[in-house]
């Protein structure tokens, strides 16, 4: 047992390296010197290599390398170049609009996949079923982009219900002391600013959404039908319980722990997506900030949202691993 | 008068009408137990399962009735049939380690019935179930209540799994195999427990087996069952004295020993499985004409 | 194995079936249309007319003759600008496609079969490559590389050589153990010889099917970059380049960006779709 720990670890570690050394050698064969960029035109040869000192640019990689690694141990990002305050900052102010988003789309797929796997369940081999199949089908085979475009269409411009672009509305006084606007809003009981930001959540959530609902859908369908056929669901029913009761509470306790393993690893492909959806609803989070930092040549900044990402994945694969020991009976009392 | 009464029931795979019961008709009074014998196929737990209204998706009923207690569970409407068999009737299955919830510890699954469909308040199914644990001879019934079923062996599980057939006092168990997943020297005690249990609560009981030896021990009547149509039925002693059906007789002579239950069979007779075939398909012309 | 007749397994067929088809027809479509692009596009992608700026499609009032689908807000005409840009969307499809698959599935091969540290370096840098978020990544690179095809192409191979790498290695495993390969060893070839003439045959169904669905994910790959303005040159028409125009005035004109839209979907369901149906094809059990 605490071997495996502690080889998980290691590899983690590994992981998070590697990810760093590879970030760190592509960013630096980047093309247009950032320094030069971000003066003045009429700057002075001078002023470039005092810049390129200052961010320790004129060092060689393996250099630079440890360095940064150095900075990064003590808590130390860097200092973006556009925005020239510390990388950290930066990207924990930003992290709760993605954490946030990336949450609220977990909660949606889960509801969704959770219905259509529920319903696909108790209308077993009908129409219904099969309907739910091909509309499985559909939303696996199209990425959260295309869905985001087509919400975009459907619900901010055909039907406009819901907002499009931003995080919350522009002109709103904000009275916030954290960044998580959603969730600080509901314990300030500001119900007017929640609905406002869950507005311009939800599409872009929605989107996220589609794709991971859909797998949740098929697995956990597939795992219920299982599991219906099994002796203690046949026992419940000539206890007198209906079909709803045995869905709920005899299959889909048991169901739902095979389904989540992989849920998991979804999950980081659907934080993943938010770099592209933020984007495509000019919403203010990580993702949107890496692409302006990558059109920048914003190196420092670059490297602090990446590894954060790369922190995240390895984060969520753990949280899984833990919940499902939590969740098995079986494991948790050492059978 | 019988409390529970099987009337030419018949059953069918639902597209290819392939037939799994011909016309079989059965009667358990109260307190009697009931031997339900055939080879593996006949169709002895889809009797089972038609009473407790449990048959496959696969399986469809083409005729006859089932009354349980003057009720015609067919005529009934679907939750309300469910309702009644829960009261009334239980079943005792195959295999322990697969019909208990693993992830549901091990008191609930005894009392739900009590409070969900009989509407007992908590703690006095919890005290029922706790003195039916003791029963079964389940020592510290309190602790075992709170487990898991992954924590007890199977002997222990089947003894869960009989007390909560008992838990509400049913006028009807089904007991189907209930010991062809344990070990030897375990199949005994349940027996034997399952027959103490039955006639100190006076339930009837249709005893579901293969083991002929097991139906000499346990039972007082029995019904032979050959691919899905009653070809004898007796009680236990004028059967063992000298069955009526060649089928019956080939059977029994094919037992080598009713103690043995692990004693290997010998095939029936070719010679009889060809006449109880052809009395079968007579009997399914019979039904079609 | 399957029996057939029950469960309705014959429907499900024909249905899986009639999915193959209509995928690879559309796609055909597609791939025609981008051959012929010269030819068949009514006007030239890339004239301007601002005189004739968001002008809707043909069936609605205030429609320009000629410009079947509308034009843009340069006064490019929308239906010529998918056309030309099918030929983009194809090419990365095909190309990238292929060369992801050729250098992914041979890494995956040689991790599931040759084991040892080959496997270790391997496996470790799939766990890498999984750390990323792909569309950051991909971005990251074309930053790189500079904006271009081959750029686009490159990012595609480097950030999805792990979709093959993966499955096949884990199927060269499996097939690795079975007996069949220790009795050629056996029989005297080389390690490297069994390799490609015992596993390669056995994997090909898989890796067509990876392929396929490859194929969707580099025309999206290439949409998305396009649409934060890092894939060709800007003028070029691509199917993200209209849908990135098409976001920015959608409330003005929602054809910019509904006509590329509905193209992009197809083509990518019809790449998935046709994958999903490969699979049935190949492994009837696994549905
Ligand atoms: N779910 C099912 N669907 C269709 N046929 C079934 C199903 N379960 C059992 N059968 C068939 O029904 C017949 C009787 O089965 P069963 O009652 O279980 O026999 P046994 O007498 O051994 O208990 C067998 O021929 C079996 O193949
Ligand atoms: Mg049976």
């Amino acid at each position: 047992m605490l071997r495996a720990v502690v080889l998980r670890l290691v590899t983690t570690a590994i992981t998070l390296i590697g990810v760093a050394v590879i970030v760190f050698v592509v960013i630096r064969v980047v093309p247009g010197n950032p320094i030069a960029l971000m003066l003045p035109p009429g700057a002075t040869e001078e002023d470039v290599a005092r810049l390129t000192a200052l961010y320790g640019l004129d060092k060689s990689l393996p250099a630079q390398f440890l360095i940064w690694v150095q900075g990064v141990v003590q808590g130390d990002f860097g200092t973006s170049i556009t925005a020239r305050q510390p990388v950290l900052d930066l990207v924990l102010g930003r992290l709760p609009a993605t954490l946030e988003l990336s949450v609220m789309a977990l909660v949606i797929a889960c509801l969704l996949g959770g219905v259509a796997a529920l319903t696909g369940t108790r209308r077993r081999d009908t129409k219904v079923e099969g309907a739910i199949d091909v509309a499985n089908g559909m939303a696996l085979s199209v990425p959260d982009f295309l869905w985001g475009l087509i919400l975009i269409l459907a619900f901010g411009v055909l039907i406009p219900v819901f907002h499009i672009s931003g995080r919350v509305t522009p002109s709103l006084d904000l009275p916030f002391a954290t960044n998580f606007y959603l969730f600080e809003s509901l314990l300030r009981l500001r119900f007017d600013l929640w609905a406002d930001i869950v507005s311009h959540m939800f599409l872009p959530a929605l989107a996220l959404a589609i794709p991971l609902a859909a797998i949740i859908g098929q697995l956990l369908k597939q795992s219920l039908k299982e599991t219906m056929h099994l002796d203690y669901v046949t026992l419940s029913r000539t206890k007198g319980y209906g079909e709803n009761h045995v869905i709920l509470r005899e299959a889909l306790p048991n169901a739902v722990l095979p389904t989540l393993t992989l849920v998991g690893v979804q999950f980081t492909f659907l934080i993943g997506g938010t770099v592209i959806i933020e984007r495509l609803f000019s919403y203010e989070g990580l993702g949107n900030m890496a692409i302006d930092a990558v059109i920048n040549r914003d190196l420092p900044l670059i490297q602090g949202i990446v590894i954060l990402f790369a922190v995240i994945f390895t984060a969520v694969n753990l949280i899984v691993d833990l919940t499902y020991a939590a969740l098995n009976p079986r494991l948790r009392h050492g059978g | 008068m019988s409390f529970l009464s099987v009337e030419n029931l018949s059953l069918r795979i639902r597209g290819d009408g392939a037939r799994l019961l011909r016309s079989v008709t059965l009667a358990v009074r109260p307190g009697e137990v009931m031997g339900l014998v055939g080879e593996s196929g006949a169709g002895k737990s889809m009797i089972g399962k038609a009473i407790l209204g449990i048959l496959p998706r696969a399986v469809e009923l083409s005729g006859g009735r089932i009354v349980l207690e003057g009720q015609d569970l067919g005529t009934l409407p679907a939750a309300e049939r469910r309702r009644v068999i829960g009261a009334k009737a239980a079943l005792i299955p195959q295999d322990p380690l697969t019909a208990l919830n693993p992830s549901r510890r091990i008191g609930p699954q005894i009392t739900d019935r009590l409070v969900d469909i009989l509407g007992w308040d908590r703690a006095r199914a919890e005290a029922r179930a706790a003195d039916l644990l003791a029963e079964v001879q389940i020592p510290q019934p309190a602790r075992v209540m709170r487990s898991y079923p992954h924590e007890l062996s199977g002997g222990m599980r089947q003894r869960v799994l009989i007390a909560s057939a008992f838990a509400a006092e049913p006028k009807l168990i089904v007991a189907d195999e209930p010991t062809t997943a344990l070990d030897v020297t375990v199949q005994k005690q349940i027996l034997r427990l399952i027959r103490q249990m039955q006639e100190r609560h006076g339930t009837a009981l249709l005893f579901v087996t293969h083991d002929l030896g097991v139906v000499s021990k346990v039972c007082q009547n029995l019904t032979v069952l050959y691919a899905g149509a009653v070809v004898e039925r007796a009680t236990v002693g004028a059967f063992f004295a000298g069955p009526a059906h060649p089928y019956s007789r080939a059977l029994l002579a094919a037992t080598p020993k009713y103690t043995d239950p692990t004693g290997s069979l010998t095939p029936v007779p070719e010679a009889v499985v060809a006449a109880v075939r052809a009395e079968v398909v007579a009997m399914d012309e019979a039904e079609d004409g | 194995m399957a029996v057939e007749g029950i469960d309705g397994r014959g429907r499900v067929r024909r249905r899986a079936g009639m999915r193959l088809w209509l995928s690879g027809l559309w796609l055909a479509l597609v791939a025609l249309v981008a051959l012929l692009a010269p030819w068949i596009a009514p006007k030239d992608p890339l004239m301007q007319d601002l005189f004739l700026g968001r002008m809707p499609p043909f069936w609605t009032p205030g429609a320009e003759p000629g410009f079947w689908l509308g034009t843009d807000s340069l006064g490019r005409d929308v239906l010529s600008r998918i056309i030309h840009g099918a030929r983009v969307a194809m090419t990365v499809a095909l190309v990238a496609g292929t060369i992801t698959a050729l250098i992914g599935a041979t890494l995956g091969l040689m991790a599931g079969f040759l084991r040892g540290w080959v496997d270790l370096v391997i496996s470790r840098m799939i766990d890498i490559w999984m750390a990323f978020p792909p569309v950051l990544f991909s971005i990251l690179l074309i930053a790189v590389l500079g904006p271009g095809l081959t750029s686009i192409i490159i990012a595609i191979v480097v950030i999805d050589w792990t979709r093959f790498a993966r499955v096949v290695r884990a199927e060269a495993m499996a097939q690795g153990a079975m007996d069949y390969v220790a009795s050629a060893r056996v029989a005297g070839r080389g390690r490297i010889g069994t390799m490609l003439v015992e596993i390669g045959p056995n994997v090909l169904p898989t890796i067509a099917v990876l392929l396929t669905l490859e194929m969707g994910i580099a025309v999206i790959v290439e949409a998305i970059l396009s649409f934060v303005n890092l894939s060709i040159s800007t003028d070029d028409p691509t199917w993200g380049g209209m849908i990135a125009e098409g976001r920015a005035s959608v409330h003005q004109a929602w054809w910019v960006l509904v006509f590329p839209l509905v193209t992009l979907f197809l083509t990518v369901l019809a790449f998935s779709q046709l994958g999903e149906g490969l699979k049935d094809r190949f492994d009837p059990v696994l549905r």
